[in-house]
């Protein structure tokens, strides 16, 4: 089980050197080597989460480790499907670099199994849970497109051509990829907070209690509901997305972690 | 010697600023500069070329500082300048050195951007207009003409001409890494020339929707408008035109900026942020370089542009070094003809004084050889005129020669002199 994880970091960490490989050389059949293995990395992920899934008795998501290698699964699968839909040049190595570092994260994490709290033994677990997750990988995917606008960006305001000019697609295609991904992320961070507050409901009697993580996913909210409510309204598109998306991240992130380790409260028992 | 009668005395964008430029003599004065020049004391010969960057006056004359100074006057008449103002804002070329110049100004190497090929078409326009004004005689015929064909030959045997391809084709590199597809953008043409013209072919060739026109005169804008079945509107426009454009490329002679960041940064809110690539091939500029702080404005001139074309630099550089060197070569071959334009008459003058001994000897002893028969009498004549040709031969050379020890009138008296010519 563990082995399994293991090897598939190891193999996320061989398809992360590969895309940066190919950013560096822009060969293609690197760049499809990368992909394959990346594939691999994906489909061993989903088979050391089945293994956690038999050991555990539950659904994976509920301890940090748990929860961080879940949101790398997703982000992983979230990528290789965006991708078959429409590509976007040179987008795998962020991509996959942010997903090794999801992973180090979980596997710094404890692994420990414990045994499920009372208080998460729910049906709504899995889809709370995963959804949100599924949320953040998007959203990830969001940021990766911010950053790599506003590396193209920089370099082309600045007019000093270093390695990104060349590799990096257009700024219209950068944006256009922060725009689809927060299409996608959005939706599900909704919906992620209804079945939460639902859940909640059900758990301790009331829709929302404003506990830490309520709070800082309902500030997540606020500011992607701002930035997509704005494109259309008021053209905030292009660089102030691709800053605004990266603050959003930052605040899902915080929402993942900080919350847990600084804040507390009632969903502390995730991490 | 006659390379020293030419002289260009002119001034041109690394000299003098455009404050000076502006108030110079033009080709649209009232009173013909060509005509002008013809009517100086000590010039036989003028052609006038102007254009928004350069003003020259070539000149076959007496090659004096007097021409040079009336010359500068005519120039600088309406700028108020003293002579000593003028003479820094001026350079004067004579001799070799003019020959040099014109052949680079011809060939595109003394151009703001290098190997632009418009200049080869003002210099045939300047010097049309000589022929009509009677301006020209054998000399600057024969030199203005050298020179196209030197450019001619820079264009064909160099990539000289492929820079300015270049920066027009990096503008539109640029264009598509802001837009991805150009399909239905617009682009705007500011005043007009013709690298502002080749980087709306290029843009139109991707798929650009549109191409608006606008120019201080109207009827300019119209008839560029037409040439890309674009649309033209009038320089006030400009800044409510900005709402519906993406690009901008602005290159007119204006002294001032055409567009400032205050104009712009309005417009910017009405276009919902929507990206304005500007491009300003203007010199001066006509663009406020703090427009490029503006969020979504992407501001590019011409030695931005160049640098992004940074990587063939050192190919340019070789291809501007080949074009140097055609250019001096052909301008060392074009002052051994002008030289030997001055020698010639000695040339014909002792070819006939000795041609004129031959005959006179021949005549007075032919006949005292009539026993000889016909064949015989062949051979002597053709000895008599090897005998000549040889003779001929090293003062011939002697004149021609590249000395530089001995300054040419020198010898060409020397040799009148000794043969008493």
């Amino acid at each position: 089980m563990a082995l399994l994880f293991n090897l598939t970091f190891l193999v996320y960490i061989v398809a992360a050197v590969f895309y940066v490989v190919y950013f560096i050389n822009q060969k293609n059949d690197i760049r499809t080597m990368a992909h394959l293995i990346l594939v691999g990395g994906g489909l061993l992920h989903t088979a050391a989460l089945v293994a956690r899934y038999l050991t555990d008795g539950h659904t994976p998501i509920t301890n940090m480790h748990e929860a961080v290698s879940f949101f790398a699964w997703s982000m992983t699968w979230g990528f290789l499907i965006f991708r078959w839909r429409y590509k976007v040049k040179n987008f795998g190595t962020f991509v996959s670099i942010l997903v090794v570092l999801l992973m180090t994260v979980s596997a710094v994490s404890s692994q420990e199994v414990i045994p499920l709290p009372p208080a998460l033994r729910s049906n709504w677990l899995p889809i709370h849970a995963s959804i949100a997750l599924m949320a953040d990988a998007f959203l990830a995917m969001g940021f990766c497109g911010g950053v790599m606008y506003l590396l193209q960006e920089n370099e082309i305001k600045s007019r000093r051509f270093g390695i990104f000019y060349e590799r990096l697609p257009s700024l219209e295609a950068l944006d256009n990829l922060n725009h689809h991904c927060l299409t996608v992320g959005f939706p599900l961070l909704t919906l992620g907070i209804i079945t939460g507050s639902i859940w909640a409901k059900q758990a301790w009697g009331t829709y929302w209690q404003w506990d830490p993580k309520e709070t800082w996913s309902l500030i997540t909210w606020f500011i992607y509901a701002a930035l997509l409510h704005f494109r259309f309204t008021l053209g905030w598109r292009r660089r102030r997305a691709a800053i605004i998306s990266i603050i959003g991240f930052g605040a899902a992130l915080f929402t993942l972690w900080g919350v847990s380790y600084l804040l507390g409260g009632l969903h502390s028992y995730v991490g | 010697m006659l390379a020293d009668n030419l002289m260009i005395i002119g001034v041109n964008h690394k000299v003098a600023p455009v404050e000076i430029r502006e108030k110079l003599a033009h080709t649209g004065d009232c009173e013909n500069p060509v005509v002008t020049l013809k009517n100086m004391s000590g010039c036989n010969e003028g052609c006038f070329l102007g254009t928004c960057n350069r003003v020259e006056v070539i000149c076959a004359g007496d090659g004096s500082d007097e021409l040079a100074m009336a010359v500068r006057h005519m120039l600088f008449a309406r700028s108020n300048l003293s002579d000593t103002e003028a003479l820094r804002y001026s350079y004067t070329y004579r001799g070799q050195e003019a020959i040099l110049h014109l052949f680079q100004v011809a060939a595109s190497l003394d151009s703001m951007i290098i190997g632009e090929p418009q200049i080869l078409g003002q210099l045939k326009k300047a010097y049309r207009q000589a022929v009509e004004n009677n301006g020209v005689g054998t000399i600057l015929n024969k030199f203005i003409n050298k020179s196209f064909s030197v450019a001619k030959r820079v264009r064909t045997e160099t990539n000289i001409g492929s820079n300015a391809v270049s920066i027009s084709f990096a503008a539109v590199q640029l264009a598509k890494k802001i837009f991805g597809s150009l399909e239905y953008k617009r682009v705007m043409l500011v005043g007009a020339g013709e690298m502002a013209e080749l980087a709306a072919e290029h843009l139109l060739a991707q798929g650009i929707e549109e191409v608006v026109v606008a120019n201080r005169t109207l009827a300019n804008a119209v008839k560029l408008a037409r040439q890309f079945k674009g649309r033209a509107v009038s320089l006030e426009d400009l800044v409510d035109e900005l709402e519906n454009i993406d690009i901008l490329i602005s290159s007119t002679g204006a002294r001032g900026l055409v567009l400032r960041r205050e104009d712009v940064k309005p417009v910017m809110r009405q276009r919902m942020n929507s990206p304005l690539f500007l491009i300003d091939i203007a010199v001066p500029r006509d663009l406020d370089p703090e427009l490029n702080n503006l969020d979504n404005v992407y501001l590019y001139d011409i030695d931005n542009l160049t640098d992004v074309v940074e990587v063939n630099k050192s190919a340019r550089e070789k291809e501007a070094d080949r074009a140097g060197r055609i250019v001096q070569e052909e301008a060392v071959k074009f002052a051994a003809w002008l030289e030997s334009l001055a020698v010639t008459p000695t040339i014909i003058d002792l070819r006939d004084k000795i041609e004129t001994i031959r005959r006179a000897e021949l005549e007075r002893t032919m006949p005292r050889l009539s026993s000889l028969t016909r064949k015989q009498q062949q051979t002597i004549e053709m000895m008599m005129t090897s005998m000549a040709n040889k003779i001929l031969h090293h003062p011939t050379l002697f004149l021609k020669a590249d000395k530089r020890s001995c300054v040419q009138q020198e010898r060409i008296n020397l040799v009148r002199e000794m043969f008493d010519l």
